[in-house]
């Protein structure tokens, strides 16, 4: 074999001879096959995977319906019911589509559940989570200019309203503003470029996942328990275990997934973005989608206009410094008595600000959003930092393996803590 | 663990429940005064849900003779008929029977020709501002996607076609408008529009009691609102069935792999 | 992957996890198929191109030895009204020099009235002879300008590199006047 090629040991020549001079079979075989993965997995180590599979999801039926999707502020109301009327599967693809996105919200919610929850965000795997952040304000971002294509009244309110947002920051807002629609309204440039943008941004959000997964293939996986796998004994090739766990989160997803979009496509819809947008007209509550009523919450929650802006971005900026507001040397919050249900309640005011994000701005939904809003921030700029110092972890197991070795199955986190006898 | 730690935890347990009891608390009162709407039994409701042909298809006829002077249908043609049941000779005829704008013709001109069955429903008015004129100010809206444009869906067009009263002592309505039991602000520009039986002959014998007037009309617009939805549900039946046998095989098949695991 | 799952743990009952593997893999595979179809499906022509795939043609104002361009499925259709000498020219011509041979009989419905599809059978480029001023070709009928295709009086190609006559759509006469195609 000539030097400067790959040494292969795949047995196929063909194959071979592609991964002599561009290892990808090796690659995969090294960090899909053989992969060493933490035995101890749960479910919620799904989530990473099914994410990755909406994202492609939604790039598939997005080029799909923009063969079809007509971006201009006249005809694009009418080519969406087009889409659902006349072209072949096409009420299909947008109702994937649409309730794709919800789902991807649900999945990527989990999914960053399950880091707060298991501390996967605590070193060595800060820059994997920071990369999380960013992938989750590029969906943001790209689920926002979504709704705005179908130009219902929905879109177009949502449109003016969340861009009029900047119009908060002194000096320049205005102007700012003006530049994002292209001219004194959200209107037809608007619409083009909201088009343009979300074309692109998929692809944005595919390159920083695979920075994201790179990442994770340096440091490794965390695990329900924790601790970094200690030797061969704790951990399991990535296949055929994990993609045979994760084919079940799969289809079961896809089982949720298809409900939703064959039973209840417009469930977690607003009825209103089936009225064309009209500028001269307001619907009488606003609401943005689901997935941003708890940020939407944060910000009627302050009373001025630029607070309410910028506790709204801090509060997903924060996640960019939690490894660093965590203090705890300990990862898994089933070893952290205390923050454990100081983290349930940061849950419970997640769900409390989603639930008052689609109320009107009255009360008793103001002071309730506000006390959320506190809670919020509090977990994390006072909470976090004291516990660190403040609490006592309960003892951790010594590997990995030892827990399941004892006894099979999953035991209670209390057991667990007990001191290991060897087995 | 310290005495200061089990209060500092017990605070927390609190403030969750305390948040918990805020969640649940407001749901009570709604916002503002929610309107209860009756829930109507539709064919096309339910897993296995699908459109009574002659209910729309009546549906359409009350839509023709009544909704059709002030509301526009834009987004349907006339071909579409034919997934009522209507068979191609009476799509046609139904179709030929409006007069569309074509052109311009090699003079240049506009000129009216009788609709095809690939032509859009014919709209009562040229343009908004016509139809705003006609009607006190009031434009009546679209009813293409109506059924998927309103909250309740077609609960609430059965609802809001029913619900016309006299208002209530003390309330004076504004000039031109109607109380309506189920409409948001319970003044309405529309005058009932289904309000004696018999205001539609149905051709099938049916009797048409404003009842049944509206049940047929809010099937056809859900229809109309919905055209996929027999053949979506039928394949979403389909598809759970797939994914539950794919589910099973695929659980039984990582249990195998993990046998030596456990 | 279904294979390399057998090969993690040989022991015993892997023959049933082999088929169980294959059930799987097959089931998952079909899955995966049938999933490609409502995408493959959409980019095929929607209903609304679909009902718009017939054209009447009003046939009224074609006096004899003039023809029209008519817009059907995006494409030119050609209907001329012939004179005499051209039905003659066109059936006259020996079937031995034809390259597509085809009788002028079994390309019209009425003699006078000639309807082709007016896309070269080359290479697509619209043929030139419908206005007076066009040039007609050697043979009185059509001449492609893009590579030089000359075709007669019925349509037929008798020189250049098209392989075969201008096609004739399929059309119905609605009455004597009219004319519908598709």
């Amino acid at each position: 074999m000539a030097s400067g090629l790959h040494k292969s040991e795949v047995q196929n020549p063909v194959l071979r001879w592609i991964d002599a001079r561009l290892p990808v079979v090796t690659m995969m075989q090294k960090e899909y096959g053989t992969f060493p993965t933490p035995r101890n997995f749960n479910y919620f180590w799904n989530f990473g995977a099914l994410a990755m599979v909406n994202l492609l999801i939604m790039i598939a039926t997005g080029i799909f319906l923009s063969m079809h999707y007509t971006a201009h502020v006249n005809y694009a109301f009418d080519s969406v019911e087009r889409i659902m009327r006349d072209v072949n599967y096409g009420w299909l693809l947008r109702y994937v589509h649409a309730n794709g996105a919800s789902m991807f919200f649900i999945v990527v919610y989990i999914h960053i559940w399950r880091g707060l929850y298991y501390g996967s965000y605590k070193a060595p795997r800060e820059l994997l989570w920071m990369l999380g952040v960013v992938i989750f304000l590029l969906m943001m971002a790209t689920a926002f200019m979504g709704y705005v294509l179908p130009w219902g009244q929905m879109s177009f309110w949502g449109a003016t309203v969340i861009t009029n947002l900047f119009s908060a920051l002194p000096l320049i807002g205005p102007d700012i503003v003006v530049w994002l629609w292209g001219g004194f309204s959200v209107d037809n440039p608007t619409l083009n470029r909201f088009f343009s943008l979300h074309y692109l941004l998929p692809f944005v959000i595919f390159g920083v996942v695979f920075l994201h997964v790179a990442a994770l293939h340096i440091t490794g996986s965390n695990n329900p328990l924790g601790i970094d796998p200690k030797g061969p004994q704790d951990t399991l090739p990535f296949h055929p275990y994990y993609t045979a766990k994760d084919s079940v989160g799969l289809v079961a997803y896809f089982a949720f997934f298809a409900i939703l979009v064959f039973f209840f496509p417009n469930m977690l819809g607003h009825p209103d973005n089936y009225i064309p947008a009209n500028p001269l007209v307001t619907p009488p509550h606003i609401v943005p989608e689901w997935y941003f009523l708890p940020f939407y919450a944060i910000l009627r929650a302050v009373p001025d206009k630029l607070g309410g802006v910028v506790l709204m971005f801090a509060s997903i900026a924060i996640l960019f410094v939690l490894p660093w507001l965590d203090t705890s040397p300990v990862r898994s919050m089933r070893f952290r008595p205390l923050a454990r249900p100081f983290l349930f309640t940061w849950l419970v005011a997640f769900f409390v600000l989603l639930y008052c994000g689609g109320k009107p701005a009255e009360e008793p939904y103001v002071t309730v959003s506000r006390v959320a809003t506190a809670y919020y921030f509090l977990y994390f700029l006072v909470i976090l930092p004291l516990l660190g110092r403040l609490e006592r972890p309960l003892p951790l197991p010594e590997s990995i393996a030892k827990p399941v070795l004892r006894g099979g199955g999953p035991l209670p986190a209390g057991a667990m803590a007990k001191p290991m006898e060897k087995a | 663990m310290m005495p200061a730690l089990r209060i500092l935890k017990a605070v927390a347990v609190a403030a969750g429940l305390l948040a918990g009891a805020g969640l649940a608390a407001p749901d009570a009162r709604a916002a503002g005064e929610a309107i209860h709407l009756p829930d109507t039994r539709f064919s096309f409701e339910g897993i296995f849900g699908h459109f009574d042909r002659a209910s729309a298809q009546r549906g359409f006829q009350v839509y023709k003779e009544v909704c059709s002077n002030c509301h526009s249908m834009r987004l349907l043609s006339y071909r579409n008929l034919r997934d009522l049941g209507l068979s191609d000779a009476e799509v046609r005829a139904i179709a030929a029977s409006y007069q569309v704008q074509d052109g311009p013709n090699d003079e240049g001109q506009m000129f009216e020709r009788p609709a095809r069955p690939s032509d859009r429903f014919r709209s009562p008015f040229a343009n908004e501002k016509a139809a705003r004129a006609a009607n006190n100010g009031a434009l009546p809206p679209d009813l293409s996607v109506i059924v998927k444009a309103r909250e309740g869906g077609a609960d609430y067009i059965h609802a809001l076609l029913m619900g016309y009263e006299d208002p209530p002592a003390g309330m004076t309505l504004m000039p031109g408008m109607n109380y309506n039991k189920y409409f948001a602000g319970h003044q309405i520009a529309m005058a009932a529009p289904l309000s004696s039986e018999g205001q539609v002959e149905y051709a099938d014998g049916t009797k048409a009691t404003v009842d049944q007037m509206v049940t047929d009309v809010a099937t056809f617009l859900a229809w109309a609102a919905e055209p996929e939805l027999e053949q979506r549900k039928a394949l979403g039946v389909k598809m759970v069935i797939f994914f539950t046998v794919l589910g099973g095989l695929a659980y039984a098949v990582k249990r195998k792999i993990w046998a030596d695991v456990h | 992957m279904a294979d390399s799952m057998a090969q993690a743990a040989p022991q015993d009952g892997e023959t049933r996890r082999d088929f169980l593997n294959l059930v799987t893999a097959s089931f998952a595979a079909v899955g995966v198929g049938a999933l490609a179809w409502p995408f493959i499906s959409s980019m095929n022509p929607a209903r609304d191109v679909l009902a718009l795939a017939s054209t009447e043609i009003d046939l009224k104002p074609i006096a004899t030895g003039s023809a029209v361009t008519v817009m059907w499925r995006g494409k030119p259709v050609f209907v001329r009204n012939r004179t005499a000498q051209e039905i003659q020219a066109a059936r006259q011509a020996p079937m031995s020099e034809l390259k597509d041979p085809q009788a002028d009989q079994a390309r019209v419905k009425k003699d006078n009235w000639l309807v082709l599809v007016g896309v070269c059978t080359h290479l697509g480029c619209v043929p030139l002879g419908q206005k007076p001023t066009d040039p007609r070709g050697d043979y009185g009928g059509w001449f492609c300008p893009c590579h030089g295709s000359h075709y007669d009086t019925s349509g037929r190609i008798r020189k250049g590199p098209a392989p075969a006559n201008l096609a004739v759509p399929d059309y119905t006469f609605t009455s004597d006047t009219q004319i519908r195609v598709g």
